[in-house]
């Protein structure tokens, strides 16, 4: 790989551009250097931009024949050293969901951006939310995922930073959740000077002074050290269940529990390590609005209008992070409440571990369900005045 | 929660007029060179096919949460089928902006400030009809011109033009700002 030549990243300062550019210079500036990718609207303007940017960073790209392969890139670029990302939509999406499933066990660090369309089948080219249960269930198995929801072109660009700092920090497949409308959106950006940008670098064995003969690819932490191939350790890269070593003979049930249990709890317990969140107007509130992505936009319009048009006392939280879900930060949040609000650009996903979490803390979860197109204002402000007279 | 102000400009016209290169070079100039917030968006996917094209900003002196436009403040059509297709949702009065070869029917009712100006004319003349899209940008910068500077719109179309062609752009922006001067009321 040729050097990198970091200075022809993205300049400090105000840009203006959109979500799809600022997801790929996200990208670069996390020091993503590989992109693999197969077009597909509404996701396409993301690859182009990668496929433009990359050279001029010392990265690869390769357009590859399917999403399949595509993600299947990201594993030997990522056991190979790189950073790398792929983007697509959500027919793509399910497409990846068997590379998804084999980097949640084989705790292979890559990104995917699935720039959601609606469904099922080809369904429509516009904007949704229909993909979020598919982001944490889609993949078969256990194990857990991270997955991010951004709103705006400067989330595109932060949170796809964020997005390479995470799968490094969990070694772990990390999900950008966009949507056709933040993806096409120009909005200014703005990008700070480089060295105020925190980069997150896997955990290598020499990090740790392991050697190669003890060194065990699956084990030593609950976040096991990555060695790169062809520095000297021995990796068996393996998607059955392991030992720590990456044995796979010598099944038993218990060897099972710690392999897959570990994976699982490398995310969940850390919860409150991964996952944001936003919130307004929640002190002395008696409804809340729960929200993410693009929805937040029209959300917090919604709230605002509905606390100054009619007083009604209703609290806002913008879910940045979808999963893992953070159940245990959201009820020390939400206080005693009488009606719970969840827009979202499908016929109601979120809303169920909404209702969980707050099962015993509201006494109605109502659902504003929106497909292909993004919720205006009104359309959640009657809904709000609907049960709120 | 404050109010603030929110200003909506929609573009539209066919494919090839450079709509949404005007609504890239309004939305750099806004929120890059003019201290405003703004979000652009444009036609896409089956509307977008068939000719139609259409390019939306909306400007704001704080954050913009719902990013599409609602009520035009100004609406610019440079085709009969936009006008046709976006009149309806302007606010009353609003400033329509249209080039009155390409524009021949207007509706009979509705408050609004009709400004006509021949921007394939005024192209032609400067050198090339490409440049419509700069000379209607020109016509539009002088009726905003209360909004942003001059200097941000030169400094956003040298960004987004082809350095060959930007001292094209550059007279045509001179020529639609100088017609609206010269033919209307407006603040300078």
């Amino acid at each position: 790989m040729s050097p990198d030549r970091s200075t022809d990243l993205l300049k400090p300062g105000v840009h203006y551009l959109q979500g799809a550019q600022a997801c790929a210079e996200g990208a670069l500036m996390a020091g993503c250097r590989v992109y693999a990718g197969y077009p597909i609207t509404p996701a396409t303007e993301i690859m182009e931009h990668a496929a433009h940017r990359l050279p001029r960073v010392g990265g690869r790209f390769i357009q590859m024949e399917d999403e399949i392969s595509s993600a299947s890139v990201l594993l030997g670029a990522s056991w190979a050293g790189a950073k790398a990302m792929t983007a697509t939509s959500s027919p793509g999406f399910s497409l990846m969901q068997e590379v998804i499933s084999f980097a949640i066990m084989t705790e292979t660090p890559l990104v995917i951006v699935d720039v959601q369309r609606p469904g099922p089948g080809q369904g429509y080219i516009s904007t949704s939310q229909e993909d979020v249960m598919q982001a944490r269930w889609g993949h078969h198995g256990e194990g857990s995922i991270i997955a991010l929801s951004p709103a705006s072109a400067q989330d595109m660009f932060d949170f796809t930073i964020e997005a390479f700092n995470l799968a490094e920090r969990w070694r772990t497949p990390v999900l950008v959740m966009a949507e056709e409308t933040v993806a096409h959106m120009r909005e200014r950006v703005v990008v700070p000077p480089a060295d105020a940008i925190p980069i997150v670098n896997r955990t290598t064995p020499q990090d740790l002074g392991i050697p190669p003969q003890s060194y065990l690819p699956y084990g030593h932490a609950q976040v096991p050290p990555m060695a790169v191939w062809g520095q000297g350790y021995n990796i068996n890269h393996v998607s059955l269940v392991h030992h720590a070593d990456g044995n796979v003979t010598r099944y038993n049930p218990a060897v099972h529990l710690e392999n897959v249990g570990r994976i699982h709890r490398k995310i969940e317990d850390n919860v409150d390590a991964i996952a944001r969140l936003e919130t307004r107007g929640l002190d002395g509130c008696r409804h809340v609005l729960i929200c993410y992505g693009s929805v937040s936009r029209t959300g917090i319009e919604a709230v605002r209008e509905a606390r100054e048009q009619r007083g009604i006392p209703i609290g806002f939280i913008r879910l940045n992070t979808l999963w893992p879900f953070p159940e245990r930060r959201l009820r020390d949040l939400v206080p005693e409440v009488d009606a719970v609000f969840v827009p979202e650009m499908n016929l109601g996903m979120m809303i169920h571990p909404v209702t969980e979490a707050l099962r015993d803390r509201c006494r109605r979860v109502v659902p504003i369900p929106s497909l292909g197109s993004l919720h205006s204002p009104g359309a959640i402000l009657a809904r709000i005045y609907e049960e709120i007279p | 929660m404050i109010r603030h102000r929110r200003f909506e400009i929609r573009i539209a016209g066919y494919g090839g007029q450079g709509v949404v290169t005007i609504g890239k070079i309004l939305g750099t100039a806004f929120s890059v060179y003019g201290g405003w917030n703004s979000v652009n968006t444009q036609s896409y996917g089956p509307e977008s096919r068939g000719g139609a094209c259409r390019s939306e900003l909306v400007v704001a002196d704080g954050d913009i949460n719902y990013p599409y436009v609602r009520k035009a403040d100004v609406l610019v059509a440079l085709s009969q089928e936009a006008l046709d297709t976006y009149v309806a949702d302007i606010r009353d009065h609003a400033v329509l902006l249209i080039d009155p070869r390409a524009v021949t029917r207007l509706p009979g009712t509705g408050a609004f400030r009709l400004v006509r100006v021949p921007t394939v004319e005024i192209a032609r003349q400067t050198g090339d009809i490409k440049c419509q899209n700069t000379v209607a940008l020109g016509a539009l910068y002088a009726l905003i011109a209360d909004m942003i500077d001059e200097d941000a719109l030169l400094q956003a179309i040298e960004g987004n033009v082809l350095p060959a062609t930007l001292g094209l752009n550059r007279a045509a922006f001179e020529q639609g700002k100088r017609y609206v001067r010269s033919h209307f009321a407006v603040e300078k």
